[in-house]
């Protein structure tokens, strides 16, 4: 383990240290990993509260009692049998904002990280791969990538690109590989010098086929735990540039824009209705993706003995 | 030693390079011109022209590079801020001072909570106080700062009006030590939790992997105190690794610094950079972005010196390849 790989990204590392199928750790059987998954029982809450979510996003149309941007004769009404959560400044039901805003976060998370996954894997596989030069561009321009502070490089890109819904999916897919990558490239350098690897070579096989059908079905599982804590952190992020103005933009529902308003004083504190039940939903989004996480990691350890 | 040191430095210089480049693609890239912010848009397009050539907007990229490094290298010049027109440099240097307050208070407490939880959460691993600081340390990472920011404002500046939200002192005074302490409270708390909850596991982790080694279970059939095993042999070993959380908090709270001193009105280099991002003043975001980065390249190389002079295996690694 080169220290280099070491400092940059904890997770990776983390990913990197507990999990590599080999043919002495092979992957746990389906039954096994269902078995253990379902003994983190924070995971299994977390799971069926993000189906609920996803339900919501899906049928938010079929769901929310009102349209997103529907305006009623009540502004700014206090939580009644009419509207479950009260009514923002302008009279729009808060409940079917959140419900709709569900849609921003589940799609931010899910494809920005599809995004990175797929150029991350294929950069960290040509990287550990091949070696030599190639290693070499690959790793200084994620070290390049990897010195900007997270945030502060996805704000100056967001205020350039623009705002809105998939400038934000892309954003965060192209500026969130360069972990996934390093990680990659780390289980390929160990993996290139197993035994089965190199029968593969001696028997001829083409490098996209040792590649893709041999050396990438062994790096599943830490791309697989890592994506998943990549998906809280897209969520998160996507969150704070909403709230920061430079996400998604109003009308359009988002969990972090409808806690912008909260900045004002005023709104804090006499319509908490308006942004507190937002904040909880990302926060138990989150906190939900992270338990599952957490599971898969337990779960798909090849040590776990249990 | 030596030779590891300046082998570290000289991989960080193509790294700063490519920083410097690519942050100026970003800004070249950028759409809206500075001047149209500066000028009236009644202006006629001939004095608009002039401005530009004064600005030397109308230069080539690469000339424009070129004159920025240069500046950069042989002054430490940041060039001027396109809104305010003041020295980009100073508008950092008088940033800085209230940002490192905040972001050393914080990594400082943080670590101090993080480290004797993890380590205490591994010994006592499946107990019931394990899963609390478990627990605890997945709410820290999965809260939004800025959620639980209002949060505490809504509490402790609003319901309880126990503490100020806003700015560094009260308006109209010069801010003794005890009012800019206060104001620091809120802030710090919302980045401690981060930093906490981010390596509470990861001690822990660590600690655990230590305590599963050989040796420790030589030192517990050599007959000592189970305390000892602990606090001498294994947490010895475990803070090792704990050097690197340093360099890798401090991007992560740079980061975080932007939407807390926002929220707080905290006068640091995250209010400066959103507020630059806001009027599109690209040299004093170049200069802001320069400055990030080469503080998280500048940590990343000290973690590795101190990690290599903390862990004498690393050390004897690396000199004994160099030998070959």
């Amino acid at each position: 383990m080169s220290l280099f790989k070491r400092y940059f990204n904890k997770k990776a590392y983390d990913a990197e240290k507990t999990v590599i199928w080999s043919e002495e750790l092979p992957a746990p059987s389906k039954g096994l990993f269902l078995k253990r998954f379902k003994k983190h029982k924070l995971a299994l809450f977390g799971f069926w509260f993000l189906v609920a979510v996803a339900i919501c996003a899906i049928f938010a149309p079929l769901l929310a009692p009102y349209e997103q941007n529907e305006m009623s004769a009540q502004f700014s009404a206090a939580p009644s049998m009419e509207h479950w959560l009260g009514t923002d400044q302008v009279g729009r039901d808060v409940l079917s904002r959140l419900i709709y805003a569900a849609r921003v976060s589940l799609m931010v998370g899910l494809f920005s990280i599809a995004i990175a996954a797929v150029i991350g894997t294929v950069l960290g596989l040509l990287a550990g791969y091949f070696g030599g030069i190639i290693d070499g561009i690959i790793m200084r321009i994620t070290d390049v990538f990897m010195s900007f502070p997270y945030i502060i490089f996805i704000l100056v890109v967001a205020s350039i690109v623009g705002p809105g819904l998939t400038n934000i999916i892309i954003i965060l897919g192209v500026l969130g590989w360069p972990s996934i990558a390093r990680l990659v490239r780390g289980n390929v350098l160990a993996l290139k010098q197993s035994d089965y690897v190199k029968a593969s070579v001696a028997l001829g096989y083409s490098t996209p086929r040792i590649l893709f059908k041999h050396i990438l079905p062994n790096t599943v599982a830490p791309i697989l735990i890592y994506a998943t804590s990549g998906v809280a952190g897209a969520i998160l992020d996507e969150a704070a540039l909403s709230f920061l103005g430079l996400g998604v933009q109003p009308p359009d529902a988002s969990w972090g824009n409808m806690l912008s308003s909260a900045q004002s004083i005023s709104i804090l504190t006499d319509l908490p209705w308006l942004w507190i039940p937002a904040g909880l939903m990302i926060l138990f989004t989150v906190l939900s993706v992270n338990y599952i996480g957490d599971a898969l990691r337990d779960a798909l350890d090849p040590r776990n003995t249990k | 030693m030596l030779g590891y040191i300046l082998r570290r430095l000289f991989i960080a210089v193509p790294v700063l390079f490519g920083v410097t480049v690519i942050n100026f693609i970003i800004m070249k890239m950028a759409p809206g011109n500075p001047v149209d912010m500066l000028v009236s848009p009644k202006l006629p397009e001939a004095a608009r022209q002039a401005k530009m050539a004064e600005l030397g907007l109308d230069d080539s990229a690469v000339s424009q590079y070129i004159s920025w490094m240069k500046n950069l290298l042989f002054h430490g010049d940041l060039g001027y801020s396109m809104i305010t027109f003041q020295p980009v440099t100073d508008m950092i240097m008088d940033r800085l001072g209230p940002t490192i307050l905040i972001m050393g208070t914080s990594l400082i407490l943080g670590l101090f909570i993080a480290i004797p939880i993890g380590i205490l959460s591994a010994t006592k691993q499946y107990t019931k106080l394990d899963y609390f600081f478990v627990t605890g340390s997945f709410l820290g990472i999965s809260i939004p700062n800025f959620f639980l920011s209002l949060v505490l404002v809504y509490v402790f500046a609003i319901q309880l009006n126990w503490l100020p939200s806003s700015g560094m002192k009260d308006i109209g005074t010069t801010g003794s030590v005890w009012t800019v302490l206060l104001h620091m409270v809120l802030p710090v708390i919302v980045l401690v939790a981060n930093v906490a909850g981010r390596n509470i596991r990861y001690v822990r982790s660590s600690m655990l992997e230590i305590l599963g080694q050989d040796y420790l279970r030589t030192a517990r059939a050599k007959g000592l105190k189970e305390s000892r095993v602990v606090n001498k042999h294994a947490m010895r070993n475990a803070l090792i690794p704990i050097v690197t959380i340093i360099g890798l908090e401090i991007p992560i709270l740079f980061g975080g610094a932007v939407v807390i001193e926002q929220i707080f009105s905290w006068p640091g280099i995250g209010q400066l950079t959103l507020s630059s991002i806001m009027s599109r003043d690209y040299s004093t975001i170049m200069g802001l972005n320069l400055v990030a980065a080469f503080v998280v390249i500048a940590a990343n190389i000290l973690t590795d010196i101190v990690y290599a002079i903390v862990d004498p295996r690393i050390r004897k690694s690396y000199l004994g390849a160099s030998k070959r």
